[in-house]
């Protein structure tokens, strides 16, 4: 272990791409934590789907040891997050685990949103904050107005902030220096009772369940018998380490650091974020303050292509689960799909990322149904009922409309922040989308407007569109206000006269009529041509609201099929008829998976 | 397949002058090529095939490429004598040559004629000189013509192809064109619609946006107008794509699309023998090693599943305008009839006016010809 005056343990935050992985890639290489050989680009970001995406979506935790320049040598412990507003859970436990944090903002792109509500979690944990303004390489790069934003819009000291180039190598010693200069070391005692923040734990195939530890005070060593203070089991430590960003195993790890530790584990469910771990023997009296839970606000249902896959579907959404306690599944079924699952996750991203990853990793075939929020509705007595509250998760369990008697949404608030120039299209975009201004201010050429939404309004798409109207420098924070009472009604579309119960959807009825146009217009190009004309059809109740009609295939015909080629033909027509097993059947009309979500982005003209 | 069916076969020769840029066929451009050596190698694979499948009838021979007619005449004559000794000729065997229409090509039909040859099969592929060049070929109009006329004063029968749907042809200028083709008085016509097939020049020329194919509707509208037109001149389609005078359909593609036996020689060639499947080494020289090491240039033996034979049988038969008869398929495959398609879809195909039975016979319209290989999606049961 190393002792709290050579200890510095800091999170990475930003708001998305602003280079903070990369930044973790050149400090991790500077003080020798991986060759030239083994580095690769973000290398912190090792799951597929990051890697992909060029995103993070989980926090990672890594050690360093740097020999700074008055010649002693310190413990770094750094903490990459994502910038991504779905995953800013994983940037709060982050930041509980650390002293400081290094803030990166683009020198192109300035501050945003994620920038300041990342920032303002930092200062609430007291941290003492290093600016670093990334990307100066670039042509666009304007390093000395992103500072004096930061000063203004942040409203701390960015007179010493380190002008970087997280690509090029620029500026890495400087930042290496800041930390442990400016960012303190953790206080600890290491013979009081053993307190230990439970940071992270996840599924590790090898070394299964894996915990990520802050020690506060005391020690945890291999052989130690110690307890969860919250969740209540008991466990026997059998390895104590730390990510360099290979594993290496440790004697023990004591005050102010972060490591990891295993303990025969099975179940992830054991080991609560934001537990306290302490000592069977002597341990401490009172747990740490812990965390806030995550909920999912937005809600899907995620049902196996072909019926058999419905175990496969379970397990794989169990094991899932196992590395992302974030997100909620429950049995669902449905009379058009069959068996599945209702799941709820922190946002559309969150959501998209889990489909992929159920797709990928699991090679399962999924029809996610449209994303909901949940609604709750006020049901007027029957004849064979009481009145009574309920709770919709589900469209398709959309009661008797006759019985209804109050329907409430979920609403945010919404805080969005923009170069003045979109402003007009985006004060557009939040009225369409029913929103309710409370709040506009300017800070040099940037506004910061608030709007209160209803959640159903931006769980579809809003992301997207602001994105798209604002050519990616807007940037978009909210959190949940509460219930309000709605007009809403259920909006059914219809496939060849079947209804398509993964399509249905709650609208507000002021806009049913165009949501309705849009949707039918959006299959129409989704839906491939079949043999045979199809009808497609919104409706509220029996009443057809929007129609479109997608004509019949002409020529599907392969033009040269002499002796030589039944073989490849053959091949194509077993692939096209895998390829059509892959598709749900609605009325004989085949439906491709992707058409259920790109169904519901509105495209640009709303 | 009884014994008793006549056997066809396929000779490929491999090299072409040039490479044409729609063309995904087994063709090498190859700076020069030794002769004796290929034809000995040609002779030694069909010897192989020939104790493969004995005591057989040869109905059909089909030298096709590359270019066979580039082939010198003696191997040609080599080939044909060593057929005859392998097998009995069926009395009136078509033994067709495939061939580009220019010059140095049509001085050679009259050998190759002499030889044995008494079909020609002309790749013509249109009648403009821009299209020509469009389409990469190296003769033009005139020269194409002339070698046309050279071929009829050969050979007695002479099939030529076209290729029609090209990026900006309208069906006015198709309309002129196979009015055209169709005066020459040929008995056999391929007509086929351009398609970008994977790997050729044009699939790259697509991507990079150099020209649009055309528009499948647009498509389907000018292969209805080829249908009619060729029917009005007495040559109707009997498959997708070829159109002949009743009696005069090539009988060694309808030994493919009937899903007879067929034998496979030279690099490349596939072949189906009573449910084996046989494919030869593609690449000449990795073909000519095979040779050198085993006696033939197999790359791929293997029996087929009924149901793999079925889809196969299928997926040809339903080419043809005759369709295919469900319950002489059942029995030649050793399948229950009801094994072989989808009947549901089948009839649901047959409300929508694409397939129609006759009894045991299932077929497209003439609507559902055009949709053929979706169909086949929708109906084969494999
Ligand atoms: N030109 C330039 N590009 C950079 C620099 N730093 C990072 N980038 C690029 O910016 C993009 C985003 O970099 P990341 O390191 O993945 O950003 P991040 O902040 O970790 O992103 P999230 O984890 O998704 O929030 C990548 O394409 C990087 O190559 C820099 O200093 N200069
Ligand atoms: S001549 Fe025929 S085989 Fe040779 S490249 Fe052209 S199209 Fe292909
Ligand atoms: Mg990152």
């Amino acid at each position: 272990m190393t002792d709290l005056a050579h200890i510095r343990n800091f999170s990475i935050i930003a708001h998305i791409d602003h280079g903070k992985s990369t930044l973790a890639d050149r400090l991790i290489q500077r003080t020798g934590g991986l060759s030239d050989r083994e580095m690769t680009s973000q290398v912190l970001d090792n799951m597929d789907i990051e890697k992909e995406r060029g995103i993070t979506i989980k926090a990672q935790t890594v050690r360093l040891d740097y020999k700074a320049r008055n010649g002693e040598t310190y413990e770094l412990n750094l903490m990459d997050t994502p910038g991504h507003v779905d995953f800013a859970y994983e940037v709060s436990r982050s930041l509980a685990a650390c002293e400081g944090a290094l803030l990166v903002v683009d020198a192109a792109q300035g501050v945003e949103a994620q920038t300041l509500a990342n920032v303002y979690q930092s200062i609430e944990h007291d941290h003492e904050i290093v600016p670093v303004i990334n990307k100066i390489d670039l042509p666009a790069a304007e390093p000395e107005k992103v500072r004096a934003e930061i000063e203004d819009v942040i409203g701390i000291d960015a007179s010493e902030a380190v002008l970087a180039s997280a690509k090029s190598g620029i500026g890495i010693d400087d930042i290496l220096e800041a930390i442990v200069t400016k960012i303190p070391a953790p206080k600890g005692d290491r013979n009081a009772p053993l307190k230990a923040m439970l940071v992270d734990s996840w599924y590790d195939p090898y070394l299964g369940v894996v915990i990520l530890v802050r020690v506060i005070d005391g020690v945890l060593k291999k052989g130690q018998q110690i307890r969860f203070m919250i969740g209540g089991t008991e466990h026997l430590i059998d390895r104590v380490g730390c990510m360099r960003p290979k594993i290496e195993t440790l004697q023990e790890l004591g005050p102010g650091e972060i490591g990891f530790i295993t303990a025969q584990i099975k179940e992830i469910t054991q080991t609560r974020v934001g537990d306290t771990i302490t000592s069977v023997r002597g341990g401490a009296s009172e747990p740490l303050p812990g965390f806030k839970e995550v909920q999912p606000v937005v809600f899907c249902g995620l049902f196996p292509v072909d019926a058999a896959d419905f175990e496969k579907l379970r397990e794989s959404i169990s094991k899932l689960r196992l590395n992302d306690a974030s997100f909620s599944f429950e049995m669902e079924s449905s009379a058009a799909l069959g068996f599945g699952f209702r799941c709820g996750f922190l946002g559309l991203l969150h959501l998209e990322i889990i489909q992929e990853r159920l797709t990928r990793e699991y090679d399962l075939d999924l029809i996610t149904t449209a994303p909901s929020v949940v609604y709750r509705i006020q049901l007027r007595k029957s004849k064979t009922e009481d009145a009574k509250e309920i709770m919709l998760h589900n469209p398709a369990d959309y009661p008797d409309p006759s019985r209804i008697e109050q329907i409430d949404e979920p609403w945010i608030k919404a805080v969005i922040y923009t170069p003045d120039e979109y402003l007009g299209s985006i004060l557009k975009l939040c009225q369409d989308r029913r929103g309710i201004q409370t709040d506009l201010t300017y800070v040099g050429g940037r506004a910061q407007v608030t709007y209160e939404l209803p959640l159903n309004e931006v769980v579809f798409d809003f992301y997207d569109r602001l994105k798209s109207i604002s050519r990616g420098y807007a940037s978009f924070d909210y959190e949940q206000t509460g219930l309000r009472e709605g007009d809403l009604v259920k909006m059914s579309l219809l496939v060849n006269n079947e209804p398509v119960d993964a399509l249905s959807m709650i609208v507000h009825r002021s806009v049913a009529e165009e949501r309705g146009r849009h949707m039918c217009e959006r299959l129409k190009d989704l839906i491939p041509r079949h043999l045979f004309k199809i009808p497609i059809q919104a409706a509220i109740g029996g009443k057809v609201i929007a129609r479109e009609t997608i004509a019949a295939m002409r020529k599907d015909v392969t033009a040269k099929c002499y002796g030589g080629d039944i073989t490849r033909k053959k091949k194509l027509l077993e692939k096209q008829k895998k390829g059509k097993a892959r598709m749900r059947e609605y009325g004989s009309v085949q439906i491709p998976q992707e058409a259920f979500i790109a169904a519901l982005r509105m495209g640009d003209e709303s | 397949m009884t014994d008793a069916a006549p056997l066809a076969l396929y000779i490929h020769w491999p090299f072409c002058v040039a490479k044409c840029p729609y063309c995904d066929f087994n063709s090498h451009v190859r700076e020069s090529i030794d002769q004796p050596a290929w034809r000995d190698a040609l002779l030694r694979d069909l010897a192989y095939e020939a104790d493969m499948l004995p005591g057989r009838m040869l109905g059909s021979i089909f030298f096709g490429g590359g270019t066979p007619s580039l082939m010198p005449p003696e191997t040609i004559e080599a080939l044909i004598d060593a057929a005859a000794g392998h097998w009995s000729f069926a009395p009136d065997i078509e033994i067709t040559m495939e061939a580009n229409p220019n010059s140095a090509e049509a001085a050679r039909f009259a050998q190759a004629a002499q030889a044995g040859v008494n079909r020609l099969s002309l790749g013509l592929q249109a009648l403009d000189d821009a299209a020509l060049r469009f389409l990469g070929r190296a003769h033009d109009v005139r020269e194409g013509l002339a070698a046309l006329e050279a071929a009829q004063g050969c050979v007695d029968r002479v099939s030529l192809d076209l290729i029609y749907a090209l990026p900006g042809q309208s069906a006015a200028d198709w309309e002129a064109e196979l009015t055209r083709a169709l005066a020459f008085g040929t008995d056999h016509l391929s007509l086929y619609q351009l398609t970008i097939e994977p790997g050729t020049r044009f699939e790259t020329d697509v991507r990079k946006g150099d020209f649009v194919p055309a528009d499948p509707d647009h498509a389907a509208e000018l292969f209805e107008l080829t249908q009619a037109m060729t029917s009005a001149a007495g040559r109707p389609a009997y498959e997708v794509s070829n159109h002949a005078e009743p009696g005069q359909e090539s009988r060694h593609n309808l030994a493919y699309w009937r899903y007879g036996d067929y034998a496979g020689v030279g690099p490349g060639a596939h072949g189906r023998r009573g449910g084996v499947a046989t494919i030869r080494h593609r690449k000449p020289e990795n073909w000519m090693s095979a040779l050198a090491r085993n006696a033939h240039g197999l790359s791929e033996e293997r029996a087929l599943e009924p149901a793999e034979q079925a889809g196969e049988a299928l997926m040809m038969g339903l080419r043809l305008a005759e369709g295919v008869d469900l319950r002489a398929l059942a029995a030649r495959i050793g399948t229950p009839q009801a094994a072989l398609v989808d009947t549901d879809a089948v009839a649901q195909l047959e409300r929508h006016g694409l397939l129609r039975r006759d009894g045991d016979r299932l077929a497209t319209t003439p609507a559902g010809m055009l949709l053929l290989d979706r169909i086949l999606t929708e109906i084969v049961a494999c």
